[in-house]
């Protein structure tokens, strides 16, 4: 079936008979140009969720508290509760064997820093060395904080990129002095960014310690964070992850005497059990897509199969000339086959690739957050072609055994 | 020979294994021809016997010489040597200068022409002819005729069906079939073509 002369014979049927054939390849060709652009947006789409979210850590936990909003037991509602060292120190000791990283916070909203004459507005936390692995920051250059920043309570400060780009321009700013607020100097040691973008990278980290001592706030701290410990199921990292968050929610709310109905006073957050969802919202996405996609080729298969169909009917005289001329049935069975094959592949393939240039054209103008860089990456492509093959031969075989079947004597006598 | 419906081309389909009989035996080549599977019978059709229709029946999107070419196509010659042996019998039936022309670039002398070289290309034991002169004037058919008595004259069987007495007459033996049987068989002098052009 595949040598040089059944070939030369499909060239030549197929060369006699172009606008024939066009019309048999376009729809395949359609189908497979829309898999393959479906394909790239819920690839877009992935990608898009997947930075938005993976800005921090997926398997984050994040404590933050507020001002009560329900009296109970004899307190009064409006009152402020307030996170200190030793609340930080005690979660530590008693979830230790869940937790990955941690890290406490203080921070304030805005403050100034100077560097020589420039200067700006920028957000400055005091935080834990392990703050890098929870926000997801990596270093430009230098490092970040570690343990003996703390409990020397260095003025040592990391900056995100894109304050480095604001304040230093080319300069490299590590080892250089930076004032924040007009009457501390601190030095920089080092420049991350984050999958965040620009609005997480305009922010400045100093020592916790640091931070207490400098803005005067004692043993107070404004947040706490973990990682917990991933499992290798994710079902049971979630569901471990759920269980610390209500566990520690509890003991806050114990610790503070909350209302158990006051849900602002206490606020603990748990990414992971979000990332469950989108990634399950995801999957629904990808599967509608590949649903939608695969309609759409099977609707290319069969009109193929129809034409292929047609062609044979239009051919029967020819086939029965061929068959007494001593054609075997396997020869005329290849030769439509092999047709319909030949015709879906390259159809197919010409669908694939206008769709992965397409996708390469329209990437760049997309600018959305849930959707980035649409495009079909190679497996989406191989399967695609497998599919194409499939569907060539399941086009070419219906009515390639009808070809087959016709008696010599009765297509002889079609007119 | 027989009138319209007596089952001439019936008898030549059979013996040409495009149609099978209802009763009856056939052997060919000491096989028994009775629900031969296709692939045995597409072999036979290709080596035995090389058919000629009244129709022509040349694929029309295919030049003469591809036309000649198809049944060595089917014995899986190299190209090659399939365009020699195609040239060779369009020679032979003197249409070596259209040998680029497609079907429908002939006339119908030419396409008869055309379609007995393919039969010979195969170089069948037995060349089966449907009327071959049905769709052509009475020269043309004159000179289809010639070509085929040159070719049996070489040492070939040929069976040629006929509803006219003139072109009976130029061959060697007659056989009269009325409503499927066959009720005259006779030989007889034949009549030299080439004397009538």
């Amino acid at each position: 079936m595949f040598n040089i002369e059944s070939w030369q014979e499909i060239f030549e049927t197929i060369r006699k008979n172009k606008l024939r054939t066009f019309l048999t390849a376009f729809s395949v060709f359609l189908g497979i140009f829309i898999l393959v652009i479906l394909m790239g947006f819920s690839n877009g789409i992935e990608n898009g969720v997947t930075t938005q979210f993976e800005s921090d850590a997926t398997n984050k936990i994040s404590i933050r508290t507020g001002t009560t909003t329900k009296g109970y037991q004899g307190l009064n509602p409006g009152r402020r509760l307030q996170l200190r060292n030793g609340d930080y120190d005690n979660l530590n000791q008693q979830y230790e064997k869940n937790i990955e990283y941690k890290t406490a916070t203080y921070s304030t909203w805005g403050g100034q820093v100077n560097y020589k004459t420039q200067q700006g507005n920028y957000r400055i936390e005091g935080a834990n060395a392990d703050q890098q692995f929870i926000e997801n920051q990596d270093m430009v250059s230098g490092r970040f904080l570690n343990q003996d920043d703390l409990e020397e309570k260095s003025k040592v400060a990391i900056i995100g990129q894109q304050m480095k780009m604001d304040l230093f321009k080319d300069e490299d700013p590590v080892g250089k002095m930076i004032m924040l607020n007009n009457n501390v100097n601190f030095q920089v040691v080092g420049v991350y960014t984050d999958p965040g973008g620009t609005r997480e990278e305009s922010r400045l980290f100093i020592p916790l310690t640091t931070a207490q001592q400098v803005f005067n706030a004692g043993q107070d701290i404004r947040s706490i964070a973990y990682t917990v410990k991933m499992e290798e199921n994710f079902d049971q990292a979630v569901a471990t992850s759920m269980a610390m968050s209500e566990s520690i929610e509890q003991e806050l709310r114990s610790r503070f005497t909350v209302n158990p109905e006051d849900r602002s006073a206490i606020y603990v957050s748990n990414t992971l059990e979000e990332a469950e969802k989108i990634y399950g919202l995801i999957d629904t996405i990808r599967l509608v897509f590949w649903f939608i996609g695969i309609g759409t080729i099977i609707a290319g298969i069969v009109g193929v199969s129809n034409i292929m169909l047609i062609i044979v009917k239009e051919r029967t005289k020819e086939i029965g000339i061929r068959k007494a001329l001593g054609a075997l049935p396997s020869q005329i069975t290849g030769m439509i086959l092999q047709e319909a094959i030949f015709i879906t592949a390259l159809s197919g393939l010409v669908g694939l690739l206008a769709g992965v240039f397409a996708l390469e054209a329209l990437s760049p103008l997309v600018e959305t957050d849930f959707l980035r860089y649409p495009k079909a990456d190679l497996g989406t492509s191989l399967t695609t072609l497998a599919i194409l093959i499939v569907a060539g031969a399941l086009a070419g075989y219906i009515p390639a055994r009808r070809a087959s079947n016709i008696k010599p004597i009765e297509a002889l006598r079609d007119e | 020979m027989g009138s319209s419906g007596s089952g001439k081309s019936t008898l030549l389909n059979i013996l040409g294994m495009l149609d099978e009989a209802d009763e009856g035996s056939y052997t060919l080549d000491n096989t028994p021809i009775k629900n031969l599977n296709e692939k045995i019978a597409a072999q036979y059709r290709n080596k035995f016997l090389g058919f000629i229709f009244q129709s022509f029946n040349l694929i029309s999107y295919k030049n003469a010489m591809d036309n000649v070419a198809l049944p060595l196509y089917y014995q899986k010659l190299p190209r090659r040597e399939r365009e020699e042996r195609a040239m060779h019998y369009l020679e032979k039936v003197g249409l070596a200068d259209w040998a680029d022309h497609l079907p429908n670039q002939l006339s119908g002398g030419q396409k008869q022409r055309v379609a007995i070289a393919r039969a010979l290309a195969s170089d069948p034991k037995v060349l089966l002819a449907d009327e071959p002169t049905g769709a052509l004037d009475t020269k043309t058919s004159y000179e289809v005729m010639d070509l085929i008595q040159g070719i049996n004259d070489e040492g070939r069987t040929i069976l040629v069906v006929t509803h006219e007495p003139d072109i009976a007459q130029m061959t060697k033996r007659i056989v009269n079939l009325k409503d499927g049987r066959i009720i005259d068989d006779t030989l007889v002098d034949q009549v030299k073509a080439k004397a009538n052009v």
